[in-house]
């Protein structure tokens, strides 16, 4: 009986197959995906103005109330040019060094630079953004040291620029920024190191034997191949600063981010459904820039 | 005539390793060229240095008669067919083929116009808007050569062109090499271990052993007279038989190099012809190829023999097998004598 047999063991081992998968599938459907989902719906509802009770059932007066009010725009569109302004510079700060640990260190300076890359990732994270409200203070290290190389005439003009000044580093856009790009910065150089690793040095060797020079070389090959890394790295950066609600509270100006807001308003506002309008923001933001990234052809080379 | 590449002492070494050890090489415009070695013998590495991709240590390295040893690979009017073929995987077939026109600030009208011709020059036409992922082994490997060759190099290197494809494309792939060297008349330098392909292709052959050339020869002197042991052993596995087995073979202590097909193997009782060298000997194996078997024959303690023996279809060479007691017969000018 070849054939009962056969189904047999196959049956078994799709039982076997479905036992192992089935963990990780509940855990990514439920835990993840599930709670997605809730959140999702929770925006759907409304609160009760006067009961303060969440009401079950469906309306988009959240949403309403999420985009007429002028001081929620304002949140959303303070929190997407600090992830936009973070992400650029994280991406021109990070190739250098990803390029070098890629392309150019030896096995030991590769292996320094990772540690020293990844190090910062693991201390603590509130104590690095305190450290920083220190550093950045008014008379912290940071203007110390601008004090020390006579460019405190530099830094004051910085901190005079309206909207991103401020009384000190610490207390400024700028400020935040800084450590923004500090604590995400890691994120972007490892995606990056990785995909510039695995452009195989045959390609650099064609182009130019083909004629190209070094820089026409990094123009035409490198970048394109580091694209997705790049996009890969973006998408931390750009997620990271969306969602973050302690470094905006801790260190910069006292306006709100998108974080902050959800925090708020799932916490002492108690208003459980614009908690999780604001927290959609940020999912809708990074679909729209994936299908932006996509047009242009971040991918081509996966 | 100005050789298209010189080589003047050129010598390498990677730490403690030397790679090219003081290499001195001449080869003539429109030459089919090959390196042929095992792997480490410095084949390779010969190859990078004419590409620019590797600067020697010490040494000469001219193209067309001028110096390039410092000139960077763009600069270089070779162009290289890679091993891997390193095309580029964002780029469309017609776009890798259009980049040296590209760089070097062709318009694009006119570079695609170029691009189509290469393609079509390798039997590609249609496949310009294709990216490399797409293309099957061997014809990314005529993508990797149009685009080599769109840059009208002098001299074109190819990295073990074949190494990566199946028989039978390879065998293809030889033909079409060498019908394409011939109707362009440049110079076709390519690196390989496999001494068949070095054999069929080339017009002459440098054989590399340990950083040295051990031979440079056209492809029929290299097989009937190898110089040196390992060319003897390398190109075409000749039995080479040191100097105090032939003392006791041939009565002269010179070491000699002879084909398995030139040793005959005689009818049992038959006698030796006049003037031949024979010997007594024991079947260690038989490996039977169809065409042809070969025989591992055993003379004495240290000496074994390979004998390649046709096979007429008689079924005469079953009754050879392992432990067969047979006789061997070859004449002395077939033992090619060996440099020590």
């Amino acid at each position: 009986m070849p054939s009962r047999a056969g189904f047999s063991l196959q049956g078994r081992q799709t039982f076997y197959f479905a036992l192992l998968l089935a963990p990780p599938l509940l855990w990514l459907g439920i835990v993840y995906l599930g709670s997605l989902f809730t959140l999702l719906l929770q925006s759907f509802y409304a609160i009760d103005e006067f009961t303060a009770r969440i009401v079950p059932e469906f309306t988009l007066a959240t949403y309403r109330q999420l985009l007429t009010q002028p001081a929620h725009i304002d949140i959303i569109v303070r929190t997407l040019l600090m992830a936009v302004a973070v992400t650029i510079a994280s991406a021109i700060i990070a190739f250098p060094v990803a390029l070098y640990m890629a392309r150019y260190a030896g096995p030991r300076m590769k292996a320094l630079f990772y540690v020293g890359v990844m190090l910062p990732m693991w201390t603590s994270y509130l104590v690095k953004v305190y450290a920083w409200r220190l550093i950045l203070a008014k008379q912290g290290i940071a203007s110390w040291g601008f004090e020390q190389v006579g460019l405190m005439g530099a830094l004051d003009k910085a901190l005079q620029v309206p909207v991103v000044g401020g009384p000190s580093l610490a207390s400024s856009y700028i400020g935040m920024f800084v450590v923004f790009v500090y604590m995400w910065l890691p994120f972007m150089i490892l995606p990056l190191a990785a995909a510039l690793e695995r452009v195989p040095a045959s390609l650099l060797q064609a182009s130019a034997d083909l004629g190209a020079r070094p820089g026409q070389t990094f123009r035409n090959v490198v970048l394109p191949l580091a694209l997705p890394g790049l996009a890969a790295g973006s998408i931390f950066t750009f997620s990271l600063t969306l969602g973050d609600y302690i470094i905006p509270s801790v260190v910069g100006a006292p306006g709100y981010f998108i974080g902050m807001m959800v925090y708020q308003q799932q916490g002492t506002a108690g208003n459980l459904p614009l908690a999780a309008a604001f927290s959609v923001v940020p999912i809708v933001l990074i679909g729209l820039y994936l299908t932006l990234a996509r047009r242009l052809g971040a991918f081509d080379a996966l | 005539m100005t050789p298209a590449i010189e080589l003047r002492a050129t010598r390498r070494a990677f730490g403690p390793v030397v790679a090219l050890d003081s290499v001195s090489l001449t080869i003539a415009p429109g030459e089919f060229f090959a390196l042929l070695g095992p792997s480490g013998s410095g084949k390779t590495t010969c190859l990078r240095l004419i590409a620019g991709f590797d600067q020697p240590d010490s040494g000469t390295i001219l193209l067309d008669g001028v110096d390039v040893t410092d000139t960077p690979p763009f600069a270089r009017n070779v162009n290289t067919v890679f091993q891997d073929y390193a095309l580029f995987p964002h780029m469309t077939v017609a776009q890798n083929v259009a980049y040296g026109p590209r760089v070097r600030g062709v318009a694009a009208a006119s570079r695609d116009q170029q691009a189509r011709d290469m393609l079509e020059l390798v039997r590609l036409g249609e496949f310009g808007a294709r990216r490399p992922h797409q293309l099957s082994g061997g014809q990314r490997q005529r993508v990797a050569l149009a685009r080599a060759l769109i840059n009208q190099p002098k001299v074109l290197l190819l990295d073990e062109p074949l190494g990566a494809l199946d028989l039978k494309l390879r065998e293809e792939m030889q033909a079409e090499l060498k019908s394409l060297q011939q109707r362009l008349g440049i110079t076709f330098v390519f690196v390989t271990h496999d001494q068949g392909e070095a054999l069929s292709m080339a017009d002459r052959v440098a054989v590399f052993s340990q950083g040295r050339i051990e031979q440079l020869d056209t492809p029929r002197e290299l097989y009937n007279r190898p110089r040196t042991a390992f060319v003897a052993s390398f190109v075409g596995s000749a039995n080479v038989v040191e100097r105090a087995a032939a003392q006791r073979l041939t009565g002269r202590e010179q070491a000699f190099a002879i084909r398995p097909e030139l040793i005959e193997l005689l009818a049992p009782g038959a006698p030796a012809p006049d003037g031949c060298v024979h010997c007594a000997g024991e079947v260690i194996d038989v490996l039977y190829h169809g065409a042809s078997s070969r025989l591992r024959v055993r003379l004495d303690e240290r000496t074994t023999l390979a004998v390649a023996r046709a096979e007429a279809g008689d079924g005469a060479g079953e009754s050879l097998r392992a432990g067969t007691s047979v006789h061997l017969a070859w004449l002395p000018a077939n033992a090619v004598p060996l440099q020590d």
